[in-house]
């Protein structure tokens, strides 16, 4: 018993479980964001884990044809906006159910980056080794104790993913585009009566979303180790979506969502690495379900104080 | 003008302007012209023709289904007429959109509120023309707009309130404000005081009354004679997609325009027998009944019912009869006291049961209580019954007999369109009560609760429904009526209790009382001290 409170004290007193947890935070962040900016206009995207997926992809993509990871990023935002663009296609245009449409996109974006994987790279699982996106270091930052080991050097991404959240609190409550956004989220038909195009509102939710998401998977590929394997995304799309509801679909509140959800994770990684533990390879699947089972007491705790917009998920049919 | 008594006349000054090459419409808010649209297999507006003058509150009055709303509808660019003209204070406008009909001033009240439940009062207000800052939305300065018009037209609203927190009065108010905020001069008000108490109706017609004195102009849809009567200067009937009249308010009366919208002289009250009352059949002893919150609402009420009988309750609403109906009819648990029904104690005995004994119930919110919306009507002819010998053998339901006796009920009870497979949601708000009504009727219950079964019907529904109930009493069915419309206790009653803060204040006969009376009582004042005072 002694060894596993040595063990998790170990974990909390290392500076690499912070900096981790920021690392495991940044794709969910970025996504559950995507998650908001959709829902918000009233559109559900559970294709988020689609869309990171792709954007994990052509971040890899185009970091590898133009030896350039910057470009390997604006690779992955394309293929992601293009995503979110067929499921805004299908459930704005078409006012299909949205649960399919996001459900398609995510079959559609494994069978495209698991086929294309072994026409481009040659070989199935994983890739080469590309470029990823050079880290900001701090320079003498660095050496500081403890924080330096933090912050020290950092993806740019990270710094992007918080900087988004900010971003995304003043343009949803503070700018005439969010309080239209939040209108046709909770209440098109009104929003209409006073001249708001409720199929734009919602066409640029549901872009967004394919941005940040794809931000995030690009995050996953080409943020620190430059390569993709196969369905990399891994469920992260739909924990980011436990985030952005645990974060009752406000920006902020789904950052802290997603960050405990990183924190649990890399708890999770950290724990396992405790020598002190002598842990058997069985038992490090058991550790897995750490972040998978706060999910659950998480959520089952918020239950009724959480609220999704009011029209979210229900298509806009103009009679 | 004398155009104002006839239609006929107006198509005949209509085509004198013609004549001259010009159209002198300038003392005119607004007029629609011909308009005709059309839905599949519906003409909704047949050549309608609408003159309002600038300034006054006109009366756009008809049964459901007439049209008032659909040609509202135009005039706000919800929809677009097939053919048509509309002259917005003489000057020949199109609009195709809300956008259009904002630019003209006009400036809509939809029946249902169109506001957003989680915003607030201001954010709603200035929806889609909000005041800005640089990129920023300046809520301080739609605020203070805000304040400005609240006081302006005496319309109060608290402006930072959310939405869901405000009474349906309050709503309604904001809905009034965002209109002014645009800029409207011209208002339209779609059936306004259907979800409003007696006392809120007041208040409106106050508002109506500032916003005309500050030269506003006012459209204002319903169905309520009195209404009529009580506030507005002008009156355009239609009936079945037509004008069927065009008079000045002070020129004509309840019964006159009672007429013009259904086409026949219409009984304003009920004819009917004495009442041949028989044995007591239903009663409730001490009875006591929490309301949601655990506060209670039902404070020890006495009351019995005997067959042949229609015992009224009035109050006004939400003084306890909704949970009483409710602890009647098994849906709400009876803290203390009983509920006795044929002798028997079935206090807290389940719906079903009740049902299965011969207690019909006619629920206050027919969408939410009454029908399922998204079955047709034969499935909701048979609810609470699916599971009779009659429709089903134990494991199937019987499709051709529900199908037979469900066309039997749309011909019996006059049910509009006469089609067993149409959607309890398309129906008009009096044909799902007449579904409603056959349903609980058709398996002839001894006793029957029947709450607010009229609100927001039209005068043709609402005789047709109080015949009904009528002939159902003089079959011998015990009926419990709980109504707040003071009207109909007074026609349908040969008793009647009055309510207030879960208390019966007392009991009477509907000759041996005044309207005077009543509201006292609805206002808290127990008959025995009334009659002491009088004696």
């Amino acid at each position: 018993m002694n060894a596993w409170i040595q063990a998790i004290i170990n974990v909390f007193i290392n500076p690499i479980f912070y900096k981790s947890t920021l690392n495991q935070s940044t794709p969910l962040i970025f996504a559950a964001l995507g998650g908001v900016y959709s829902e918000t206009t009233g559109v559900v995207n559970i294709a988020l884990e689609g869309i990171m997926l792709i954007g994990a992809f052509g971040g890899v993509v185009g970091s590898y044809f133009t030896g350039n990871p910057w470009y390997g990023l604006a690779v992955a935002l394309l293929l992601g906006v293009s995503m979110a663009a067929l499921h805004a296609w299908a459930s704005i245009r078409y006012s299909g159910d949205q649960i399919i449409s996001g459900a398609a996109i995510i079959l559609l974006a494994q069978g495209i980056t698991g086929f294309s994987l072994v026409e481009l790279f040659g070989k199935p699982g994983s890739t080469d080794l590309v470029r990823s996106i050079p880290l900001v270091n701090l320079g003498s930052f660095e050496k500081t104790p403890f924080f330096g080991k933090i912050f020290g050097s950092l993806s740019p991404l990270v710094y992007i993913a918080f900087a988004s959240v900010i971003f995304s609190w003043y343009l949803i409550y503070k700018t005439k585009l969010g309080l239209r956004m939040r209108s046709v989220g909770n209440n098109p038909e009104a929003a209409d009566t006073l001249g708001i195009n409720v199929y734009n509102i919602r066409y640029f939710g549901v872009l967004m979303s394919g941005i940040l998401a794809a931000c995030g998977g690009a995050f996953l590929s080409i943020g620190e180790l430059g390569q993709f394997t196969e369905n990399m995304s891994n469920g992260r799309g739909f924990i980011a979506l436990a985030a952005m509801i645990i974060g009752n679909w406000s920006p902020t509140g789904a950052m802290w969502a997603a960050i405990l959800f990183g924190a649990a994770s890399a708890f999770n990684d950290q724990l396992q690495s405790q020598g002190i533990l002598h842990l058997a390879t069985n038992t490090q699947y058991l550790f897995g379900m750490i972040p998978y089972i706060i999910t659950l007491i998480v959520v089952g705790g918020l239950v009724g104080k959480s609220r999704a917009p009011s029209a979210d998920g229900i298509p806009y049919i103009k009679d | 003008m004398v155009g104002e008594i006839f239609p006929y006349l107006f198509v005949f000054e209509r085509m004198v302007f013609v004549e001259k090459g010009k159209k002198d419409y300038s003392d005119y808010a607004v007029v629609m012209e011909q308009i005709v649209k059309k839905f599949p297999g519906v003409l909704a507006n047949d050549h309608v023709d609408l003159f309002v003058k600038r300034g006054e509150i006109h009366a756009l009055v008809g049964e459901n289904g007439a049209g008032k709303t659909t040609l509202m509808s135009q005039l706000y660019g919800l929809i677009n007429p097939n053919s048509g003209k509309i002259y917005i204070n003489g000057v020949e406008t199109k609009i195709k959109n809300p956008n259009d009909a904002i630019t003209a001033k006009i400036g809509m009240v939809h029946q249902h509120f169109m506001l957003v439940d989680r915003l607030s009062v201001v954010e709603n207000v200035v929806l889609g023309m909000e005041p800005s800052r640089g990129p920023f939305f300046a809520i301080d300065k739609a605020r203070d707009q805000i304040k400005k018009l609240s006081k302006r037209f005496g319309l109060y609203v608290e402006p930072n309130a959310i939405i869901e927190d405000l009474p349906v009065g309050s709503q309604q108010r904001v809905e009034i404000i965002k209109v002014l905020y645009r800029g409207a001069e011209i208002l339209v008000l779609d059936e306004p005081t259907a979800v409003l108490t007696p006392q809120e109706t007041e208040e409106l017609f106050k508002i109506l009354r500032t916003l005309k004195s500050q030269g506003k102009t006012i459209i204002f849809i319903t169905h309520k004679l009195h209404e009529i009567m009580a506030v507005t200067d002008s009156v355009t009937v239609m009936r079945l997609g037509k004008v069927t009249g065009i008079v000045k308010t002070s020129e004509t009366n309840s019964r006159e325009l009672a007429r013009m919208m259904v086409g026949r002289d219409v009984l304003l009250r009920v004819e009917k027998d004495k009442a041949k009352v028989g044995t007591e059949i239903f009663k409730v002893e001490d009875l006591h009944v929490k309301e949601n919150r655990g506060i209670e609402a039902v404070k020890g009420v006495n009351l019995s019912v005997r067959r042949g009988e229609i015992v009224g309750v009035a109050g006004v609403a939400g003084n306890g009869q909704t949970e009483l109906v409710e602890a009647i009819t098994g849906l709400r648990k009876v803290e203390e006291g009983h509920v006795i029904f044929k002798k028997t104690n079935i206090t807290n005995i389940s719906p079903k049961r009740r049902r299965e004994m011969g207690m019909g119930h006619i629920p206050e919110d027919r969408l939410k209580h009454g029908l399922v919306t998204s079955f047709p009507l034969y499935y909701n002819f048979i609810l609470g019954r699916h599971d009779s010998p009659q429709f089903c053998d134990g494991s199937f339901l019987k499709m051709p007999e529900i199908k037979r006796s469900s066309e039997e009920l749309v011909k019996r009870f006059d049910v509009r369109p006469p089609s067993i497979d149409i959607l309890g949601a398309n129906l008009s708000g009096g044909n799902q009560q007449k579904v409603i009504i056959a349903r609980e009727f058709s398996f002839n219950p001894d006793f029957m609760a029947v709450a607010q079964p009229t609100r927001g019907l039209d005068i043709g529904a609402i005789e047709f429904i109080h015949k009904t109930i009528i002939s159902m009493r003089d079959k011998g069915v015990g009926i419990l009526l709980v109504s707040m419309e003071l009207e109909e206790i007074f026609s349908l009653s040969d008793r009647i209790l009055v309510m207030y803060e879960g208390q019966i204040m007392g009991e009477v006969t509907p000759d041996a009382t005044s309207t005077e009376e009543i509201g006292l009582m609805m206002a808290g004042h127990r008959l025995e001290d009334l009659r002491a005072q009088e004696a």
